[in-house]
């Protein structure tokens, strides 16, 4: 099995071959990024292009490792049992089976994403240690090993809001996903849209790294915004030479609000370019 | 095998570990990668580094550690001679290829090239007979000698491994940087102290349930109080002069500390704390605070974190009368240490570069005052920071 980009996902070598790492060796890989440069859709594609189902699990603040394995539900054993309901003997009708099980349960070899590991609990990775590195847990309930039936291709993605234990971090492979160069963005955005006209995305591109680069921004734009930013522009039959015209009065760039997502932002980026117009 | 390299990351403070390591070789034998550097730098990276703060050491002691290696990397495989005439001839400018057909012409070249692989065993670098880098033999990488043959070394290809290294782009996100409020936020968070004490107000759910089931039935709510950050925090500001240069520093450590502690108190001083603090820089001559006030007012469990940049004449810490601004009956040294003695958790946060704290006096006797818990204002510093607070 080999991962080398799919129809719609560019991926760069570095990154093809940290993929193709974590599922020859069946560690898990974790990725981190900025916000939008397409973590969890790698996950995503990988599935798609090994063509293996994907189990998905997305971390709140609140969840906790357990569930990923599974919970007794206690509350429905109690009211059967008022209604004296036979299933109350068995406490396996009450074991609800979580992601993780699912996924080591599976007939084939499947692909796990554990979305946003970092928006947890600091203890949450330290709670999945021995079931991330055997891949196997221990069900208390009903004194039960479960243990994968493959081991599966697991991806974690990170956006840094906590740091993750040392120990967690030693049975991962990591990678960074860096923002993607001129080059990759024009590759990246032909996936997307393929009929783009060459002269407005060479255009949109150069607006785009152009705003990126205003010094003080709080949330720089990335992939997901240029691309929806693309989308406004294409639906809107915006002509490329409207992006970069000279006109005083429309410097800013038409659609900017899909670009850059806070009020301050938008307010910083409006008064550096009537500064510079007053420049001229 | 490479475990040169494992020990020199490790030189590098890269913080590599034996598991990794061996998660590396086992990569390597499953041939992960194949022969090519850019794939191992890349898989190497993959499996040793997991912070992309460390990037920047991973790629300054890879680049020395292979400092010419992908020259060697060719030559153990077998070199197809049409790939490499090709490639010479794309390296040579005209008057190079004259000078090698003053050597005997081409042929004779790859003759003797073949001649010294046959005989070279290992690695070599320097020198100037075998193959190797650095060299003046006309075989090999980096050499000086115009009649060289670049051996394994792909020009044309701008995604090289040795430019990914060297171009150390990853150099910015080394955690000696600043970088901005949320970060520091973060930095912060290892400060918080979740605890539930006083009233027993919320409800208990997976307890009730548990309890309410193992009473078959009986329902038994249990109660519980809320969970909240305890951690108590004093700061104190040291405001105009010198600090001129660093307020925008200041004021994101500012915000970020507003919003993360709960139980915050901040005052500002001027240089160094003496007998008075203020709240409100407009009203400084008006609205004072007694530092003995503060003393009295919060608990020893506060933490307190003074910011500053330590830099004044040595007089005004030691010298009773030393304070710029008026005659203070006690030297600043004497109210540091009095705060000490009541907050026993507290640090120093210095604005100014680690790297200049020698030179400064003034830092020096701070320095000594706070028995070394200084703290530069970088990432870095504030989670080193952070940490000794939270133990």
């Amino acid at each position: 099995m080999r991962f080398q980009g799919s129809d719609n996902y560019i991926s760069t070598d570095d990154l093809t071959l940290a993929v193709n790492a974590a599922v020859t060796l069946q560690r898990p890989l974790l990725i981190k990024g900025e916000p939008g440069t397409g973590k969890t859709m790698l996950a995503e594609e990988v599935a798609k292009a090994l063509g293996l189902p994907l189990y998905e699990w997305h971390i709140k603040s609140t969840t906790k490792a357990q569930q990923g394995l599974y919970e007794y539900d206690a509350v429905s054993r109690l009211r059967d049992s008022q209604l004296g309901d036979p299933r109350v003997h068995d406490i396996n009708n009450y074991i609800v089976k979580g992601t993780l099980w699912q996924a080591f349960n599976a007939d084939e070899p499947v692909v796990l994403l554990i979305d946003e590991v970092d928006k947890a609990d600091i203890e949450f990775p330290n709670d999945l240690l021995r079931e991330l590195d055997r891949m196997e847990f221990y069900v208390y309930e009903t004194r039960e090993l479960v243990k994968a039936k493959h081991r599966p291709i697991v991806f974690i993605t990170s956006n840094n809001e906590k740091e993750l234990p040392d120990a967690f971090l030693r049975r991962c492979f990591f990678h960074y996903i860096r923002f993607p160069d001129k080059e990759t963005m024009e590759k990246i955005v032909d996936v997307h849209f393929p009929g783009i006209k060459k002269h407005l995305l060479r255009e949109a591109l150069e607006v785009f790294f152009e705003v990126r680069e205003v010094p003080g921004l709080k949330k720089k734009p990335s992939t997901s915004e240029l691309l929806d930013w693309l989308k406004l522009l294409l639906a809107d039959d915006i002509p490329p030479e409207a992006l970069r015209s000279k006109d005083k009065k429309t410097i800013i760039p038409p659609l900017h609000g899909a670009l850059l997502k806070n009020e301050q932002d938008v307010h910083l980026f409006e008064r550096l370019i009537f500064m510079s117009r007053h420049n001229r | 095998m490479l475990i040169d390299f494992f020990l020199k990351l490790r030189q590098a403070k890269v913080p590599v570990t034996t598991k990794e390591y061996l998660m590396l070789v086992e990569g390597m034998q499953k041939g992960v990668v194949g022969s090519s550097i850019d794939d191992f730098y890349y898989f190497s990276r993959t499996c040793l580094v997991k912070d992309e703060a460390n990037f920047d050491k991973f790629d300054r002691a890879f680049g020395e550690y292979f400092k010419g290696v992908e020259a060697i990397m060719g030559v153990e495989a077998d070199i197809p001679l049409e790939w490499l005439r090709k490639q010479a001839e794309l390296n040579l400018s005209p008057e190079e290829k004259a000078k090698i057909e003053a050597m005997g012409g081409w042929e004779k070249l790859m003759e003797t090239l073949k001649k010294r692989l046959e005989e070279q065993k290992g690695r070599h670098q320097g020198g100037s007979k075998w193959i190797g880098t650095g060299g003046t033999s006309p075989y090999g990488a980096y050499g000086y000698n115009p009649e060289g043959i670049r051996i394994g070394q792909d020009g044309s290809r701008n995604r090289s491994a040795v430019k990914v290294w060297d171009q150390r782009e990853y150099q910015n996100l080394d955690d000696q940087v600043e970088l901005g409020t949320r970060n520091i936020k973060i930095a912060l968070r290892r400060l918080r102290r979740f605890a539930r004490d006083g009233a027993p107000e919320e409800l208990d759910l997976d307890n009730t349930i548990a309890s309410t089931a193992r009473k078959a039935g009986m329902l038994d709510i249990l109660m519980r109080p809320e969970r909240h950050n305890k951690v108590k925090v004093l700061l104190f500001f040291d405001i105009g002069g010198s600090m001129d240069d660093h307020i925008k520093l200041c004021e994101e450590m500012f915000s970020a500390a507003k919003t993360e502690f709960k139980h915050m108190e901040y005052f500002y001083f001027h240089n160094c704390l003496y007998d008075y603090v203020w709240k409100d820089n407009r009203r400084r001559h008006s609205e004072r605070t007694p530092t003995t006030d503060i003393m009295h007012k919060y608990g020893h469990d506060y933490k307190l974190i003074f910011v500053g940049d330590a830099t004044m004449s040595p007089y005004e810490i030691l010298q009773p009368g030393g304070s710029i601004e008026y005659a203070n009956e006690e030297a600043g040294a004497v109210w540091l240490r009095r705060m000490l003695d009541v907050y026993p958790k507290a640090i120093w946060l210095n604005p100014e570069p680690e790297q200049l704290w020698p030179y400064r006096q003034s830092i020096a006797v701070i320095r000594e005052i706070m028995e070394a818990r200084m703290y530069p204002i970088t990432i870095e510093g504030l989670e080193r920071a952070m940490r000794y607070l939270s133990k």
